[in-house]
């Protein structure tokens, strides 16, 4: 099987529109997230992780008319322009185009504005960003709730594997809405606070914003330590459509899939880059899921502290920095994190790591529908 | 090269339901009459369905029929697309946020909430994906469960179109497998897929 190179990545969140400015405030323990009591989304108070719309916009209009295109879009044409700065060369005949989002443009259903109805349809936001940079190749969609960001580097990977393209970028994203918003609040599975991932008083998640994308090909980039994606896999829990399994079986079996696919045992595994939502079922699942895998001494994060939970986006934009994690040989800690607040033990990491060797980081996530994710990273040397 | 083949399939589409090519069902209703009625075609048990969003239903009653019988274990994935992902609960959750935001149609806001709802009825602990297009695209969907099968990821795939966008239905699901004979190609498939069955 061909090996799926992590290439050249951009992050568009509200820590910044470069990943380079994005890890910045990872290590520094910067979050993104803030406390908003009037707000356009809910009645009560909410603590998310919002691009700012006037930056976004002046960012934007760099590269195109913000009357033309929603926030959303913005921050994804912003994500794949990041991409193709670094990559002048790349042949957009060529290369595929793999999109990943939840909701895609949902707030114009309460409000079009000026736009067309067809913007709604997710298939449509896959041509918005084709045309705009003039891709050739057909767009692939992955929307398959939290897990999709990450899903769609494992289609990228299968895409490679069939023979449709050698080079692919992966884009994912998606924005706050009332939509969105209010269907969480009904869930009862919004903090007002800065959640607390597997902290015993945690409360519930936070909404963030994000776009990431990032370059992807079977070969390796040149004069440069690589990651790859050396193992994936999906499961799904058969068990409830909107909680998470209490045996964390979907997820667990997801991680040893992952592990064979990748051909490795679970001691190989030096750090996690967990879902780690905050809230009470999610981040209980996941610490049983991982100690079944018997990973619960590795250290762990989670990182949406930082940015809340960008759904479509997150598992993509965590990939990433699992990627850069590896190659600066960093943990970026889990912020606001008190006692451990689940059943089994797990090592959460409080403060920024450096000096630490990452050949292999487990990455997972799990979303509605009874969806569970794996993906194994790996640092390959420079002559592998 | 692996090669697959269909095992069987199933086409609901303008009041009929049809299995490998005989219409086993037929009803001049409405949708919510048509989902009623073909649910109890099905002549089984299952309170969960009547809980069940209209794309749900859909997925679940075409599934149901392309299983019976089959067999099938846990590790059949499921490979499914459409062009509306959920914007048939997306509006009726979107008319609740007006009231009272409800947790119970939030849920169905999403294309995947259906594969759910097939893996907990079957018992599926498999790999699970849902490709929004804009047109039904036999391709993507026959790349990918190539891809499973051969990284020996999944057994079988269960292969679905199944779109549902104001009051229109448009389903097509089959059950894939590897084929030592021939391979059911992408001309085939969309060939099934375009057939009239009056």
């Amino acid at each position: 099987m061909k090996k799926l190179y992590l290439h050249d990545d951009c992050i568009i969140s509200p820590l910044g529109f470069t990943t380079s400015k994005n890890l910045e405030n990872l290590r520094s323990g910067t979050t993104g997230l803030q406390k908003l009591n009037k707000n356009e989304f809910l009645e009560t108070p909410i603590c998310a992780g919002i691009v700012n719309s006037e930056i976004l916009t002046d960012a934007f209009s760099e590269i195109g008319n913000p009357q033309d295109f929603t926030k959303l879009e913005q921050m994804m044409l912003l994500a794949v322009q990041g991409v193709l700065d670094k990559n002048p060369e790349l042949d957009l005949d060529k290369t595929g185009l793999i999109i990943s989002t939840t909701k895609g443009n949902i707030h114009l259903l309460d409000d079009l504005a000026d736009f067309k109805k067809e913007r709604l349809f997710l298939s449509n936001l896959g041509n918005i960003i084709k045309d705009f940079f003039g891709f050739k190749l057909k767009p692939i969609v992955v929307s398959n709730a939290c897990i999709s960001g990450g899903l769609a580097l494992a289609v990228a990977k299968k895409m490679i594997n069939v023979g449709k393209f050698s080079t692919a970028i992966v884009v994912g994203g998606d924005m706050l809405s009332k939509f969105v918003v209010s269907g969480f609040n009904s869930f009862q599975a919004l903090s007002e606070n800065d959640c607390k991932p597997f902290s015993k008083d945690r409360t519930g998640i936070n909404l963030g914003e994000a776009a990431a994308a990032i370059l992807v090909s079977d070969l390796p980039k040149k004069n440069s330590v690589n990651i790859s994606l050396a193992g994936d896999a999906s499961a799904n829990d058969a068990n409830h459509i909107s909680g998470p399994s209490r045996t964390g079986e979907g997820l667990y079996k997801s991680i040893q899939n992952s592990l064979k696919e990748a051909q490795i045992s679970s001691e190989a595994i030096k750090a996690i880059s967990t879902h780690g939502t905050a809230t009470l079922y999610n981040d209980e699942m996941e610490a049983i899921a991982i100690s079944r895998s018997e990973l619960g001494e590795i250290p762990l994060h989670s990182v949406k502290g930082y940015y809340g939970h960008t759904l479509g986006a997150s598992a993509l934009i965590e990939a990433i920095l699992c990627k850069h994690m590896m190659l600066n040989s960093e943990l970026y800690p889990s912020l606001n994190f008190t006692e451990t607040g689940v059943s089994k033990k797990i090592n959460v990491v409080t403060a920024y790591r450096k000096s630490i060797n990452l050949d292999y980081v487990l990455k997972t996530a799990s979303g509605f529908g009874g969806c569970n994710l794996a993906m194994i990273f790996k640092k390959e040397g420079e002559n592998d | 090269m692996t090669n697959l083949g269909v095992e069987h399939w199933v086409r609901i589409t303008k009041g009929k339901i049809i299995l490998d090519g005989e219409v086993i069902f037929s009803s001049e209703a409405d949708i919510a009459r048509f989902l009623k009625t073909s649910f109890k075609f099905l002549n089984i048990k299952y309170p969960k369905f009547h809980k069940m969003d209209r794309l749900s239903k859909l997925g679940f009653v075409a599934s149901e029929i392309a299983l019976k019988n089959n067999n099938i274990d846990e590790e059949t994935a499921l490979v499914f697309s459409n062009n509306s992902s959920s914007l048939d609960s997306d509006q009726n959750y979107q008319e609740s946020v007006k009231e009272f935001p409800s947790p119970s149609l939030f849920v169905y806001t999403l294309p995947n909430i259906v594969l759910g709802e097939i893996s907990i009825r079957h018992q599926l602990k498999s790999e699970n994906v849902f490709f929004v297009e804009d047109e039904f695209n036999a391709n993507l969907i026959i790349d990918y469960s190539k891809q499973l099968i051969e990284s020996k990821k999944a057994n079988k795939v269960l292969c679905a179109w199944l779109n549902l966008h104001n009051d229109e239905y448009d389903v097509f699901l089959w059950l894939s497998s590897e084929s030592h004979k021939k391979e059911a190609s992408e001309e085939q498939i969309r060939k099934i897929y375009d057939a009239d069955y009056d």
